[in-house]
């Protein structure tokens, strides 16, 4: 069992794995309210990660008359998620699936029965722990933005993400975190390497492939209208990432601590590695590639926040900041794909890296936190690449699916009338900048 | 009477600006413009993706000035705009017609 699963419902875990008379520890499980507050805290930083955060670094890097549709993206996704993690997302994540409870959560808490005033989830409220969660299930969508930025229509973004959430998001977030397969098999993936960023990533990919290449790429120039918001998103990325990391612990504790740490210095790290490798090829440094840097650090960093220790945290801030530039500088072009904004090349391989290398860190040798009993590298390698194959597979084949289904229900694209034009007047009517 | 262009780089402008104070231009009328010449254009790049800029920016200065302040002029810019690098500019020199002073009417050299 994970850091992770120990960490924020031992009481229902262990019911649900039948190991404990869970009942009788639920009742005496009593309320921290340290840990109720760093968790308060840390869901708010959160959802500050995807409004204003992600909606500016993805905003600036788009073109002008697009900017204000990847804003609305970012912002609709928050709201339309947020009410249907309330309605039945919550539940299928986290609630017991009974015979089913490998691979689902069920309908137990399908909205938010039981989510009561009293209610706990280890030492904190269940209304709290189900916020927190649920601003994780608003950043994943929301990442996977990047991917077609700039060509979508709104109406089927809207269907794809509802559907995706609950199909995609909310049971691979029960596998790893509600007491599923991949959990229970010992995959480390403390705050969402897995169930986040590889997620998002490639559920990004096969959508850029399945909705083609915008008007003019690659000859067309498309410069970023505006880098100024992508520093100002990344940095907020970067402060709202400890609640995501450290928030992860579920508790205000040592654990929390080290998670603020790591998170700190591998996103340092990975912001110069990408700095210097562009300085290096290109001969400048660049402000988006040291922008990128941090984010792909912050990546990275998630799936091994809770094991690994600072000289683990510069490894991994080095692979991500690095690998991921190549991902994103050289092998978008070599491949010819159109991953507008990066989703694939930074959070599928910056999230990749970061499990492989979580399952190197957590070794005691290395600062880590300490592999467990009977675990080696090479073992627990194996199972963060499950993991990893897991993620992959599952989104990558659903997520096809559900593209395929509304493309053929309402069409994915904008016309390419309204693609020259932009989205901000073809979609809404509305201009960014009126100067 | 000579009207006199001149583009220059843009961070030239207030030392040509003083240069020209200094042997008694009267006033210029400066414009941001963008080009290109023998110093071609600049690469962008971001994330791997390199776009070429055609054009760069400039500063147009234009001043009419008296025949016999021409070449003093010429001497001015061309001192204060000099940097020996490729890409400093360039100075037009055309014949003047008729200048009118809009307030007062008056015309010809003394509008100057």
């Amino acid at each position: 069992m994970s850091m992770k699963i120990k960490g924020y419902s031992g009481a229902l875990m262990a019911g649900l794995l039948g190991l404990l008379p869970s009942l009788a520890m639920a009742e005496d499980a009593a309320l921290n309210s340290g840990d109720t507050a760093w968790m308060l805290t840390s869901t708010a930083l959160v959802l500050f990660m995807t409004i204003p955060g992600l909606a500016l670094f993805y905003a600036g890097m788009v073109r002008s008359k697009n900017v204000l549709s990847v804003m609305m993206q970012c912002f609709a996704i928050t709201a339309l998620v947020t009410v249907l993690w309330a309605i039945a997302g919550y539940s299928i994540a986290f609630s017991d699936g009974g015979d089913l409870n490998s691979y689902w959560g069920g309908l137990g808490k399908a909205f938010l029965s039981g989510v009561n005033v009293d209610a706990l989830s280890g030492s904190i409220p269940e209304t709290v722990f189900m916020t927190f969660q649920m601003t994780f299930a608003i950043i994943t969508p929301a990442l996977i933005v990047g991917a077609f930025a700039e060509r979508m229509k709104f109406s089927a973004l809207l269907w794809f993400m509802g559907l995706w959430l609950l199909v995609v998001y909310a049971p691979i977030c029960h596998w790893v975190w509600g007491g599923g397969w991949l959990g229970s098999m010992g995959v480390l993936d403390f705050a969402g390497g897995t169930v986040v960023h590889i997620n998002a990533g490639i559920a990004g990919l096969v959508a850029c492939l399945v909705m083609g290449k915008r008007k003019g790429y690659p000859t067309t120039a498309m410069p970023p209208h505006n880098l100024g918001y992508t520093v100002m998103g990344a940095s907020m990325l970067w402060v709202g990432w400890f609640g995501f990391n450290a928030g992860s612990e579920l508790a205000a504790d040592g654990t929390a601590g080290m998670a603020m740490a790591v998170t700190q210095i591998a996103t340092a790290t990975a912001a110069l590695a990408w700095m210097f490798a562009e300085w290096f090829s290109h001969g400048k440094p660049s402000v988006l590639g040291i922008a990128s840097g941090a984010v792909a650090g912050l990546v990275a960093i998630t799936p091994a926040s809770g094991t690994a220790g600072p000289m683990g945290a510069i490894l991994i801030g080095a692979a991500a900041g690095v690998g991921c530039y190549l991902a994103a500088a050289k092998l978008k072009r070599a491949l010819g794909y159109d991953d507008s904004l990066d989703a694939f090349g930074v959070h599928a391989v910056g999230g990749i890296i970061g499990a492989m290398l979580t399952g190197v860190c957590v070794d005691a040798s290395l600062g880590g936190s300490g592999l467990d009993e009977g675990v080696t590298i090479g073992s627990q390698l194996v199972t963060q690449s499950i993991g990893v194959g897991a993620t992959l597979v599952y989104t990558g084949i659903v997520s096809l699916v559900l593209l395929k289904i509304v493309d053929v229900v309402i069409g994915l694209r904008v016309t390419e009338e309204q693609e020259t034009e932009g989205l901000d007047t073809a979609l809404h009517d509305e201009r960014g900048y009126i100067i | 009477m000579k009207l006199i262009t001149a583009i220059i780089k843009p961070f030239k402008l207030d030392e040509v600006r003083d240069a020209l104070a200094e042997i008694g231009v009267q006033g210029i009328t400066v414009t941001e413009v963008k080009g290109f010449g023998r110093q071609k254009g600049h690469t962008e790049l971001y994330r791997g993706a390199e776009y070429v800029v055609d054009f760069l920016p400039k500063v147009k200065i234009e001043a009419a000035v008296a025949a016999d302040m021409a070449d003093k002029v010429i001497d001015a810019i061309s001192r204060a705009a000099n940097t020996g690098k490729i890409g400093d500019g360039k100075i037009f020199v055309a014949s003047l017609e008729q200048t009118v002073r809009i307030r007062t009417g008056e015309s010809g050299p003394d509008a100057l």
